[in-house]
């Protein structure tokens, strides 16, 4: 019986004609940043242990923050970063049972957009 | 299942505690570290050999470490649905790998605090 149900689920997975609402577009970058994140963690701890090991390590991170390769990656990992956490700070508000009509939802997808926006553009003047 | 995996409403409020902790700390190290210009080697190292610094930065790893496996857990339990073999093996992957993650960690935070 449990077999024959999940066979009879409809699958539609066209990716290109599925249009998502912006709160699905939220969840599924929250999904996505935080992969993203996971997996450029052991460059940043390697940078970390790198800096932290000698002056010549710390000179070493320095010089290649500032390189161009690594400043885009960095502006990219801010932006992914900043939304991971806008995100989160959403779901946390919604599960406390704020913002969770649909009307507010959607306001507040919208303003984590926003803000990952601002960030970006305060980092890029820091 | 034995029941003491994390996972379910434990993983769900783990999940959210390390967040929480998290987001403190990020906002809090960004604070220092950018009211404080002109680093270099000395005063980096010097910042994360003080006791408390020390202290919360291994939370937030443990925070971190915890975080990535309830998260990745639900991505491989999501998206792997077919094979339970397949979502075993990755599952085991994922935790040797966090393991291998957090010896690393304790080796930067030991060797900055007693060296």
């Amino acid at each position: 019986m449990g077999k024959k149900l999940k066979k009879n689920r409809p699958r539609f997975l066209t990716l290109w004609q599925i249009k998502l609402p912006v709160m699905g577009v939220v969840s599924i970058l929250h999904r996505i940043s935080g992969l993203f994140v996971f997996l450029v963690m052991p460059l940043l701890l390697y940078l970390l242990e790198l800096s932290l090991r000698s002056p010549a390590g710390y000179q070493q991170v320095t010089a290649l923050m500032t390189s161009w390769p690594f400043r885009v990656g960095g502006w990219l990992l801010l932006a992914l970063f900043a939304h991971h956490l806008f995100a989160g700070i959403r779901v946390l508000l919604i599960d406390m049972e704020w913002g969770s009509a649909l009307a507010s939802a959607r306001r507040s997808a919208w303003l984590v957009m926003v803000a990952v926006v601002v960030v970006l553009v305060a980092g890029t003047l820091l | 299942m034995s029941s003491h995996h994390l996972s379910g409403l434990t993983a769900w409020l783990v999940q959210r505690l390390s967040a929480v902790y998290m987001a403190l700390f990020v906002v809090a190290m960004t604070a220092v570290v950018v009211s404080h210009p002109g680093y270099d080697y000395a005063s980096w190292r010097a910042l994360f050999a003080q006791p408390l610094v020390a202290v919360t930065t291994s939370i937030f790893f443990i925070s971190l470490l915890l975080h990535i496996w309830v998260g990745i857990r639900d991505i491989i339990l999501d998206y792997v649905g077919g094979s339970p073999s397949m979502r075993l093996l990755l599952l085991s992957l994922l935790g040797v790998w966090l393991i291998a993650m957090g010896i690393w960690i304790v080796r930067i935070m030991l060797r900055v605090m007693l060296i």
